[in-house]
């Protein structure tokens, strides 16, 4: 008896593989996921979780040796230029987004709704991605002819009588820093904002202004609104992309400011890796964490 | 041991697993090798590899191919920094055969037994070396300089020690190759005064006109060359400074940085020329090559001697510990061949200077000696080892001769005890 009442359901879950080609419905999922995984796995999970190990071994001139020490982590935390390092990129984030937000949102408002063709929108969007064509660091570098003592802007203000001796802080500085940033990143806002503001349903426009609303009204109350998504999105890549960048700020500032990339890639250089992976896991858990708040504030899901 | 078998095998990928794996073969091949060694024009009919990695001349492509053609041994080079050169030196013994190193790296690498000393009676200019790499001193009356001085590191006591010897022995651990004395840059014409110590840099009327390079273990010295100038310290030993040196010398740097002292710190050679070019400094720590650069756009620049002596560097070739037999043979035949001539006349051209400057005297012209070296004005235009014109005909180097160079060095480049701690405190200074 015991054998027929167990076979019974065998025979059931036997005819739903059967439909299935075979397969059971949740083998199916996870073999169409199985690809993403590996290559995830192999080139995403794994390396973080090497940077996690090497954050807690010990380091020399000579090599790295496994060990479990928090010791670089207590150096990390420890030391007020990590906290000062951290409160400048800090800086230059929340500056580099408020910039790009609203440049980015204005940009790609402009291509949205005053731009009558939709031809002539994406001959004017692909225009914003021409400077694209060549490479971040000669768009970086290029600034620097322009804002140098003798420079371009220097020398036509002077010329004009306007200044009588350069303007120092043009180059250098961190308004080069954040000038260069917005330069470099404004394009990741405009794409993902002008994408949702071309999803925008234009009857609920219609509407507004049937009810009586203004057009700032409008503006504040169902546009805004509706492109929340796409300004979480490309906060998420304006965030990301600043908190990691060295390069930009060592040009910009001629060295004299500090990054927390920038930090690592001074502990690389002296080959103290155990050093720069606590770094690196320090500074993920902080940009998860300015993630997280993002997401919380905006539902991305919501619109995709 | 094993891998000794390389001078039967050259080439690339042999895990030293592999050969062990295969021991039988390689204690024939170790006997084959032995048997090679009483012929030392085997090198055509049996080739052999040398491998190089490093810093100075492993840069130099055409010291490969020149050694090829006259020696017919392949030299295989690899360029690293000198921070990933130290590394790769210790933590991968195998895997090279010639180290091209700075000194300093030398004292890190030396003590962990990776490498083996030279004799110097089967070195055959070894008496042509500068005496500077033998006892510290360009002439006899000459100071020795502080840091890391190539002497100091030069020789060990025996074959088999590990120790640095304080008098030159019959065993030395590298034989110099590329050296030179580093001073301030300065555009001449945008100074508007006589520069003549270090303490210039930090005169407030260059307020945001000054550079210091960002390369901790080089920035250090520039930044104590000027402390001392300024008459802030003493130090006891530049090149090893105690907590407290290390302390005030950050400080001070901080404090000058925060009063705007500096325009911006260079990483790397191209940013020092820039800013140089560009008139966004005008004095700054600099290198040689970076002062021809800016010359030769036509741009006024100078590096400038100073009162208290420049901050000199130098390298050398040292042997891997597991050469042996024909292969060992084949490097002392290129460190011969190294000292001979050829290569220092090519060194020399190029700004630098050789070991053995004598040798190097009989490949130079007339006139390449007596500007590189003498000190004297060229009489025609100067080329480069390439062939592009260096300096126009007049010209006289600055700094002047080799002796009034090399003779007024203050320190040289160093590794300090507490270079972790100083590391740190540069970090520091940077985020300041």
């Amino acid at each position: 008896m015991a054998t027929v009442a167990s076979t019974e359901p065998n025979e059931t879950s036997g005819r739903t593989r059967s439909r299935s080609l075979g397969w059971p419905v949740a083998a199916i999922s996870y073999l169409q996921a199985t690809p993403l995984l590996l290559i995830l796995g192999f080139f995403f999970i794994l390396p973080i979780l090497t940077i996690v190990v090497v954050s807690f071994w010990d380091y020399d001139f000579a090599g790295l040796y496994p060990d479990f020490l928090t010791m670089n982590y207590t150096d990390t935390l420890g030391s007020w230029v990590t906290w000062k390092t951290y409160l400048n990129t800090l800086k230059f984030t929340v500056l580099t987004w408020a910039l790009t937000l609203v440049i980015g949102f204005w940009v790609a408002y402009f291509l949205a709704f005053h731009i009558r063709t939709t031809t002539m929108q994406m001959v004017l969007f692909l225009v914003c991605t021409v400077p694209f064509l060549t490479s971040n660091i000669i768009r970086m570098i290029s600034w620097i002819p322009v804002l140098g003592r003798n420079g371009l802007v220097n020398s036509a203000l002077i010329k004009l009588g306007v200044i009588p001796e350069p303007i120092e802080w043009l180059l250098y500085s961190d308004f080069a820093v954040v000038l260069a940033l917005v330069h470099l990143n404004t394009l990741f806002m405009v794409t993902p904002i002008f994408n949702t503001l071309m999803r925008i349903d234009r009857s609920l426009i219609e509407a507004a202004r049937d009810c009586g609303a203004s057009g700032s009204q409008i503006l504040w109350n169902v546009i805004l609104p509706l492109a929340k998504p796409g300004m979480a999105i490309g906060s998420i890549f304006v965030v990301t992309l600043v908190m990691a960048d060295f390069s930009t700020v060592q040009v910009m500032s001629g060295g004299q400011s500090a990054s927390v990339a920038l930090m690592m890639k001074n502990q690389m250089s002296l080959l103290q890796y155990p050093a720069a992976a606590a770094n690196a896991v320090v500074l993920l858990v902080v940009v998860l964490l300015m993630v997280a708040a993002i997401l919380r504030v905006v539902d991305i899901r919501k619109e995709l | 041991m094993t891998t000794e078998t390389k001078t039967a095998t050259p080439g690339k990928g042999i895990s030293r697993r592999s050969l062990l794996k295969t021991g039988a073969a390689a204690v024939g091949a170790i006997a084959g090798s032995g048997a090679i060694t009483g012929f030392p024009t085997i090198w055509a009919q049996n080739p052999i590899t040398l491998r190089q990695f490093g810093t100075g001349v492993s840069n130099i492509n055409a010291i490969a191919e020149k050694c090829k053609e006259d020696l017919g041994i392949t030299l295989e080079m690899t360029a690293t920094d000198s921070d990933a050169a130290a590394q790769r030196a210790v933590t991968q013994p195998d895997s090279y055969d010639i180290a091209d190193i700075e000194y300093w790296i030398a004292k890190k690498v030396f003590p962990t037994g990776v490498m083996q000393p030279m004799d110097v009676s089967k070195i055959k200019y070894y008496d042509k070396i500068v005496p500077l790499f033998i006892n510290g001193k360009l002439k006899p009356d000459s100071v020795v300089a502080q840091g890391t001085a190539p002497h100091t590191v030069g020789f060990v006591d025996a074959q088999d020690s590990k120790t640095f010897a304080k008098e030159p022995t019959q065993w030395m651990t590298l034989i110099p190759t590329i050296y030179n004395a580093d001073t301030l840059g300065i555009r001449p014409d945008l100074v508007g005064r006589e520069i003549t110590t270090w303490a210039d840099i930090m005169d407030p009327a260059f307020k945001g006109k000054t550079a210091i390079l960002n390369i901790p273990s080089i920035g250090i010295m520039d930044a104590a060359m000027i402390m001392e100038a300024m008459g802030n310290i003493k130090y006891a030993d530049k090149g090893n400074m105690t907590k407290d040196e290390i302390d005030q010398t950050i400080d001070f740097l901080i404090k000058a940085k925060q009063d705007g002292q500096f325009r911006a710190f260079w990483k790397s050679f191209d940013e020092s020329v820039n800013l140089m070019a560009s008139g966004e400094v005008v004095i700054q720590s600099m290198w040689s090559p970076a002062v021809a650069a800016v010359r030769s756009k036509g741009i006024a620049c100078k590096y400038q001697p100073l009162k208290e002596g420049y901050r000199a560097w130098g390298g050398g070739l040292g042997l891997a510990a597991h050469l042996q037999g024909a292969q060992l043979d084949a490097a002392y035949e290129y460190i011969n061949w190294y000292l001979s001539g050829w290569v220092g006349a090519y060194l020399n051209r190029q700004g630098y200077y050789s070991a053995a400057m004598e040798t190097a005297k009989a490949h130079m012209s007339e006139d390449e000696w007596g500007f590189w070296v003498e000190g004297k004005p060229a009489k025609g235009d100067i080329l480069s080892p390439e062939g592009k014109v260096m300096e126009k005909a007049g010209a006289v180097r600055d700094g002047g001769s080799f002796e009034e160079r090399m003779g007024k060095v203050a320190c040289w480049n160093s590794v300090m005890d507490e270079d972790r701690y100083m590391v740190r405190r540069w970090n520091e200074f940077i985020a300041a």
